[in-house]
Protein backbone atom coordinates (compact mmCIF):
# COMPACT_ATOMS: atom_id res chain seq x y z
CA UNK A 1 0.00 0.00 0.00
CA UNK A 2 2.75 2.11 0.54
CA UNK A 3 4.28 1.42 -2.59
CA UNK A 4 0.92 2.10 -4.26
CA UNK A 5 0.42 5.80 -2.36
CA UNK A 6 3.95 6.78 -3.34
CA UNK A 7 3.60 6.06 -6.63
CA UNK A 8 0.10 7.71 -6.86
CA UNK A 9 2.08 11.17 -5.38
CA UNK A 10 4.60 11.09 -8.11
CA UNK A 11 2.28 10.59 -11.33
CA UNK A 12 0.49 13.34 -9.83
CA UNK A 13 2.26 16.30 -12.17
CA UNK A 14 1.65 14.49 -14.76
CA UNK A 15 -2.39 13.76 -14.20
CA UNK A 16 -3.97 16.83 -14.95
CA UNK A 17 -1.60 17.35 -18.20
CA UNK A 18 -2.44 13.73 -19.18
CA UNK A 19 -6.38 14.13 -18.94
CA UNK A 20 -6.60 17.40 -20.60
CA UNK A 21 -3.78 16.49 -23.18
CA UNK A 22 -5.84 13.26 -23.50
CA UNK A 23 -9.60 15.16 -23.84
CA UNK A 24 -7.95 17.32 -26.76
CA UNK A 25 -6.71 13.86 -28.37
CA UNK A 26 -10.20 12.77 -28.01
CA UNK A 27 -11.64 15.63 -29.43
CA UNK A 28 -9.56 15.99 -32.53
CA UNK A 29 -10.25 11.82 -33.50
CA UNK A 30 -13.65 12.67 -32.99
CA UNK A 31 -13.49 15.40 -35.59
CA UNK A 32 -11.57 13.61 -38.29
CA UNK A 33 -14.44 10.72 -38.01
CA UNK A 34 -12.80 8.73 -35.18
CA UNK A 35 -14.98 7.63 -32.15
CA UNK A 36 -14.93 6.09 -28.98
CA UNK A 37 -13.55 2.57 -30.01
CA UNK A 38 -10.51 3.80 -32.13
CA UNK A 39 -9.59 6.31 -29.28
CA UNK A 40 -9.68 3.67 -26.53
CA UNK A 41 -7.78 1.11 -28.80
CA UNK A 42 -5.24 4.13 -29.85
CA UNK A 43 -4.71 5.48 -25.95
CA UNK A 44 -4.41 1.89 -24.75
CA UNK A 45 -2.02 0.17 -27.66
CA UNK A 46 0.19 3.29 -28.68
CA UNK A 47 0.11 5.29 -25.73
CA UNK A 48 2.50 8.08 -27.21
CA UNK A 49 0.51 11.18 -26.99
CA UNK A 50 2.49 13.41 -30.23
CA UNK A 51 2.32 10.67 -32.18
CA UNK A 52 -1.32 9.43 -31.78
CA UNK A 53 -1.80 12.94 -32.25
CA UNK A 54 -0.04 12.80 -35.56
CA UNK A 55 -1.60 9.83 -36.26
CA UNK A 56 -5.27 11.04 -36.24
CA UNK A 57 -4.33 13.13 -39.50
CA UNK A 58 -2.58 9.87 -40.81
CA UNK A 59 -5.79 8.09 -40.26
CA UNK A 60 -8.04 10.17 -41.49
CA UNK A 61 -5.89 11.14 -44.57
CA UNK A 62 -5.58 7.26 -45.60
CA UNK A 63 -1.64 7.46 -45.76
CA UNK A 64 0.43 4.30 -46.48
CA UNK A 65 1.86 2.17 -44.56
CA UNK A 66 5.69 2.60 -45.55
CA UNK A 67 4.31 6.61 -44.96
CA UNK A 68 3.00 5.78 -41.10
CA UNK A 69 6.15 3.63 -40.51
CA UNK A 70 8.80 6.08 -41.08
CA UNK A 71 6.66 8.42 -39.26
CA UNK A 72 6.28 6.71 -36.29
CA UNK A 73 10.04 6.02 -36.71
CA UNK A 74 10.60 9.95 -36.57
CA UNK A 75 8.62 11.24 -34.18
CA UNK A 76 8.77 8.53 -31.48
CA UNK A 77 13.29 8.10 -32.34
CA UNK A 78 13.35 9.69 -29.22
CA UNK A 79 11.46 7.13 -27.20
CA UNK A 80 15.51 4.81 -27.85
CA UNK A 81 17.13 7.73 -26.13
CA UNK A 82 15.28 7.01 -23.13
CA UNK A 83 15.11 3.55 -22.88
CA UNK A 84 19.08 3.78 -23.23
CA UNK A 85 19.42 5.81 -20.14
CA UNK A 86 16.86 3.47 -18.59
CA UNK A 87 18.56 0.12 -19.34
CA UNK A 88 20.43 -0.17 -16.16
CA UNK A 89 17.07 0.34 -14.21
CA UNK A 90 14.72 -1.46 -16.00
CA UNK A 91 17.12 -4.51 -17.03
CA UNK A 92 16.25 -6.42 -14.24
CA UNK A 93 13.08 -5.67 -13.43
CA UNK A 94 11.49 -9.28 -13.90
CA UNK A 95 7.70 -9.34 -14.70
CA UNK A 96 7.43 -5.73 -14.60
CA UNK A 97 9.62 -5.21 -17.21
CA UNK A 98 7.42 -5.93 -20.67
CA UNK A 99 5.06 -2.99 -19.24
CA UNK A 100 8.37 -0.84 -17.83
CA UNK A 101 9.62 -0.49 -21.29
CA UNK A 102 5.73 -0.40 -23.49
CA UNK A 103 4.55 2.49 -21.16
CA UNK A 104 7.95 4.34 -21.50
CA UNK A 105 6.40 7.67 -22.47
CA UNK A 106 7.95 11.19 -22.80
CA UNK A 107 6.28 12.25 -19.32
CA UNK A 108 6.51 8.85 -17.34
CA UNK A 109 10.72 9.46 -18.57
CA UNK A 110 10.57 13.11 -17.03
CA UNK A 111 9.22 11.49 -13.55
CA UNK A 112 11.92 8.38 -13.12
CA UNK A 113 15.20 9.31 -15.28
CA UNK A 114 16.73 10.73 -12.01
CA UNK A 115 16.28 6.87 -11.34
CA UNK A 116 15.81 7.82 -7.14
CA UNK A 117 12.55 5.78 -5.38
CA UNK A 118 11.57 6.65 -2.09
CA UNK A 119 12.45 4.65 0.77
CA UNK A 120 10.87 1.40 1.99
CA UNK A 121 9.09 -0.02 -1.55
CA UNK A 122 9.98 -1.99 -4.11
CA UNK A 123 11.60 -0.12 -7.01
CA UNK A 124 10.17 -1.67 -9.68
CA UNK A 125 6.84 -2.00 -8.21
CA UNK A 126 7.17 1.64 -7.72
CA UNK A 127 7.80 2.58 -11.22
CA UNK A 128 5.66 0.04 -12.97
CA UNK A 129 2.56 1.78 -10.94
CA UNK A 130 3.71 5.33 -12.11
CA UNK A 131 3.43 4.14 -15.22
CA UNK A 132 -0.04 2.67 -14.70
CA UNK A 133 -1.58 5.79 -13.20
CA UNK A 134 0.21 7.92 -16.12
CA UNK A 135 -1.74 5.58 -19.06
CA UNK A 136 -4.80 5.59 -16.98
CA UNK A 137 -4.66 9.39 -17.22
CA UNK A 138 -4.18 9.61 -20.72
CA UNK A 139 -7.25 6.59 -21.24
CA UNK A 140 -9.49 8.60 -18.91
CA UNK A 141 -8.68 11.72 -20.63
CA UNK A 142 -9.01 10.16 -24.41
CA UNK A 143 -12.46 8.68 -23.44
CA UNK A 144 -13.60 12.47 -21.69
CA UNK A 145 -12.53 14.12 -25.16
CA UNK A 146 -14.20 11.67 -27.52
CA UNK A 147 -17.51 11.41 -25.31
CA UNK A 148 -18.14 15.17 -25.14
CA UNK A 149 -16.38 16.35 -28.37
CA UNK A 150 -20.66 16.42 -29.88
CA UNK A 151 -22.23 18.12 -27.15
CA UNK A 152 -19.63 21.15 -26.82
CA UNK A 153 -21.13 24.23 -27.00
CA UNK A 154 -18.42 25.99 -29.13
CA UNK A 155 -16.62 25.15 -32.09
CA UNK A 156 -13.19 23.09 -31.34
CA UNK A 157 -11.81 24.31 -34.39
CA UNK A 158 -7.54 25.45 -34.01
CA UNK A 159 -7.48 22.81 -31.29
CA UNK A 160 -4.88 20.92 -33.02
CA UNK A 161 -2.51 23.87 -31.49
CA UNK A 162 -2.62 22.03 -28.37
CA UNK A 163 0.57 19.74 -29.88
CA UNK A 164 2.05 22.77 -31.31
CA UNK A 165 1.85 24.33 -27.88
CA UNK A 166 3.12 21.43 -26.56
CA UNK A 167 6.13 21.01 -28.05
CA UNK A 168 6.88 25.05 -28.35
CA UNK A 169 6.30 24.99 -24.16
CA UNK A 170 8.77 21.81 -23.63
CA UNK A 171 11.37 23.30 -26.17
CA UNK A 172 11.00 26.76 -23.80
CA UNK A 173 11.68 24.86 -20.48
CA UNK A 174 14.65 23.00 -22.30
CA UNK A 175 16.16 25.63 -23.59
CA UNK A 176 15.61 27.66 -20.21
CA UNK A 177 16.91 24.20 -17.85
CA UNK A 178 20.18 23.05 -20.55
CA UNK A 179 23.23 23.64 -19.79
CA UNK A 180 24.44 23.62 -23.70
CA UNK A 181 22.09 24.79 -26.60
CA UNK A 182 23.67 23.69 -29.20
CA UNK A 183 21.27 20.25 -29.78
CA UNK A 184 18.21 22.28 -29.18
CA UNK A 185 19.40 25.25 -31.76
CA UNK A 186 20.33 22.03 -34.11
CA UNK A 187 17.01 20.73 -34.12
CA UNK A 188 15.33 23.71 -34.54
CA UNK A 189 17.62 25.04 -37.50
CA UNK A 190 18.50 21.53 -39.02
CA UNK A 191 14.42 20.72 -39.86
CA UNK A 192 13.86 24.30 -40.46
CA UNK A 193 16.55 24.02 -43.50
CA UNK A 194 15.33 20.74 -44.15
CA UNK A 195 11.97 22.38 -44.54
CA UNK A 196 12.48 25.05 -47.09
CA UNK A 197 15.40 22.77 -49.08
CA UNK A 198 12.91 19.97 -49.38
CA UNK A 199 9.14 21.38 -48.73
CA UNK A 200 6.43 20.30 -46.31
CA UNK A 201 6.19 16.67 -47.31
CA UNK A 202 9.40 15.27 -47.56
CA UNK A 203 11.81 17.25 -44.92
CA UNK A 204 11.57 14.82 -41.82
CA UNK A 205 13.52 12.12 -42.92
CA UNK A 206 16.89 14.26 -44.59
CA UNK A 207 16.10 16.58 -41.05
CA UNK A 208 16.52 13.50 -38.61
CA UNK A 209 19.85 12.56 -40.76
CA UNK A 210 20.97 16.35 -40.90
CA UNK A 211 20.52 16.56 -37.29
CA UNK A 212 22.39 13.47 -36.45
CA UNK A 213 25.23 14.19 -38.52
CA UNK A 214 25.61 17.81 -36.82
CA UNK A 215 25.14 16.38 -33.44
CA UNK A 216 28.61 13.76 -34.25
CA UNK A 217 30.33 16.64 -35.35
CA UNK A 218 29.70 18.78 -32.67
CA UNK A 219 30.49 15.98 -30.12
CA UNK A 220 33.89 17.46 -28.66
CA UNK A 221 31.74 20.71 -28.44
CA UNK A 222 29.11 19.84 -26.08
CA UNK A 223 29.55 19.29 -22.87
CA UNK A 224 27.08 16.73 -22.44
CA UNK A 225 29.63 14.48 -24.51
CA UNK A 226 32.31 14.41 -21.94
CA UNK A 227 30.47 13.20 -18.76
CA UNK A 228 28.45 10.21 -20.30
CA UNK A 229 27.76 7.80 -17.93
CA UNK A 230 25.42 4.67 -17.97
CA UNK B 1 -10.15 -3.51 -47.66
CA UNK B 2 -12.37 -1.21 -46.05
CA UNK B 3 -11.72 1.94 -44.64
CA UNK B 4 -12.14 0.75 -41.03
CA UNK B 5 -9.73 -2.13 -41.17
CA UNK B 6 -7.23 0.08 -43.54
CA UNK B 7 -7.22 2.43 -40.20
CA UNK B 8 -7.25 -0.55 -37.79
CA UNK B 9 -4.16 -1.48 -39.63
CA UNK B 10 -2.28 1.71 -39.49
CA UNK B 11 -3.19 1.78 -36.13
CA UNK B 12 -1.42 -1.60 -35.59
CA UNK B 13 1.82 -0.38 -37.69
CA UNK B 14 2.18 2.49 -34.80
CA UNK B 15 1.76 0.19 -32.12
CA UNK B 16 4.04 -2.11 -33.55
CA UNK B 17 6.39 0.26 -34.21
CA UNK B 18 6.29 2.33 -31.03
CA UNK B 19 6.98 -0.74 -29.33
CA UNK B 20 9.89 -1.75 -31.39
CA UNK B 21 11.41 1.47 -30.54
CA UNK B 22 10.98 1.18 -27.09
CA UNK B 23 12.31 -2.12 -26.55
CA UNK B 24 15.28 -2.27 -28.81
CA UNK B 25 17.75 -0.96 -26.90
CA UNK B 26 16.96 -3.24 -24.77
CA UNK B 27 16.75 -6.15 -27.45
CA UNK B 28 20.18 -4.88 -28.73
CA UNK B 29 22.42 -3.69 -25.77
CA UNK B 30 22.78 -6.52 -23.20
CA UNK B 31 24.90 -4.81 -20.59
CA UNK B 32 26.11 -1.26 -21.61
CA UNK B 33 25.67 1.30 -24.54
CA UNK B 34 28.27 2.40 -26.42
CA UNK B 35 29.64 6.22 -25.44
CA UNK B 36 27.99 7.15 -28.96
CA UNK B 37 24.88 6.02 -28.57
CA UNK B 38 25.04 7.28 -24.90
CA UNK B 39 25.85 10.84 -25.82
CA UNK B 40 22.99 10.85 -29.07
CA UNK B 41 20.67 9.62 -25.97
CA UNK B 42 21.72 12.86 -24.07
CA UNK B 43 21.74 15.33 -26.92
CA UNK B 44 19.02 13.92 -29.20
CA UNK B 45 15.82 14.42 -26.92
CA UNK B 46 16.28 18.72 -26.95
CA UNK B 47 16.66 18.42 -30.69
CA UNK B 48 13.98 16.08 -31.73
CA UNK B 49 11.95 18.80 -29.44
CA UNK B 50 13.28 21.62 -31.89
CA UNK B 51 12.24 19.21 -34.63
CA UNK B 52 8.62 18.95 -33.86
CA UNK B 53 7.95 22.38 -33.42
CA UNK B 54 8.83 23.14 -36.99
CA UNK B 55 7.31 20.29 -37.94
CA UNK B 56 3.92 21.05 -35.91
CA UNK B 57 4.59 24.60 -38.08
CA UNK B 58 5.07 22.90 -41.55
CA UNK B 59 1.97 23.59 -43.00
CA UNK B 60 1.97 27.53 -42.29
CA UNK B 61 2.59 29.90 -45.09
CA UNK B 62 4.19 32.90 -43.90
CA UNK B 63 4.01 34.19 -47.76
CA UNK B 64 -0.50 34.47 -47.91
CA UNK B 65 -2.86 35.87 -45.80
CA UNK B 66 -2.88 35.98 -42.58
CA UNK B 67 0.88 35.40 -43.18
CA UNK B 68 1.30 33.09 -40.04
CA UNK B 69 -0.10 35.36 -37.58
CA UNK B 70 -2.03 33.45 -35.12
CA UNK B 71 0.91 30.99 -35.34
CA UNK B 72 3.32 33.22 -34.25
CA UNK B 73 1.04 35.24 -31.56
CA UNK B 74 0.16 32.01 -29.93
CA UNK B 75 3.35 30.61 -30.31
CA UNK B 76 5.23 33.83 -29.02
CA UNK B 77 2.40 33.99 -26.12
CA UNK B 78 3.61 30.38 -25.57
CA UNK B 79 7.44 31.07 -24.92
CA UNK B 80 6.37 34.04 -22.94
CA UNK B 81 4.02 32.73 -20.42
CA UNK B 82 6.24 29.35 -20.25
CA UNK B 83 9.31 31.45 -19.70
CA UNK B 84 7.58 33.52 -16.98
CA UNK B 85 5.61 30.78 -15.05
CA UNK B 86 7.43 27.39 -16.00
CA UNK B 87 3.60 25.84 -15.70
CA UNK B 88 3.68 23.05 -19.03
CA UNK B 89 0.01 23.06 -18.85
CA UNK B 90 -0.93 26.77 -18.63
CA UNK B 91 1.62 27.48 -21.61
CA UNK B 92 -0.14 24.84 -23.28
CA UNK B 93 -3.62 25.47 -22.34
CA UNK B 94 -3.44 29.34 -22.79
CA UNK B 95 -1.55 28.66 -25.76
CA UNK B 96 -4.27 26.80 -27.43
CA UNK B 97 -7.36 29.13 -26.55
CA UNK B 98 -5.33 32.33 -27.91
CA UNK B 99 -5.02 30.17 -31.05
CA UNK B 100 -8.93 29.03 -31.53
CA UNK B 101 -9.90 32.81 -30.66
CA UNK B 102 -7.19 34.15 -33.20
CA UNK B 103 -8.21 31.59 -35.88
CA UNK B 104 -12.60 31.43 -35.06
CA UNK B 105 -12.51 35.04 -34.82
CA UNK B 106 -9.93 37.63 -35.82
CA UNK B 107 -8.39 36.21 -38.88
Amino acid sequence: MKTVKAAFAKSLPVMAGYIILGIGFGILAHNAGYGFLWVLAMSLFIFAGSMQYVGVGMLAGGASVLTVILTTVMVNARHLFYSISMLRHYRNAGRYKPYLVFSLTDETYSLLCDGKVPDDTDPDRFRFLVSLFNQSYWVLGSIIGSLVSGILPFSTAGIEFSMTALFIASFTEQWITAKDHIPAATGLLGTLFCLIAFGPDRFLIPAMLLITLLLTLFRNRISAGKKVDA
Amino acid sequence: MSTAAYSALLVAVMSIVTILLRAAPFLVFKKKAPAYVMYLGQVLPAAIIGMLVVYCLKDTEPLAAPFGAPELIAGLLVVGLHAWKRKILLSVLAGTAAYMLLTQLVF
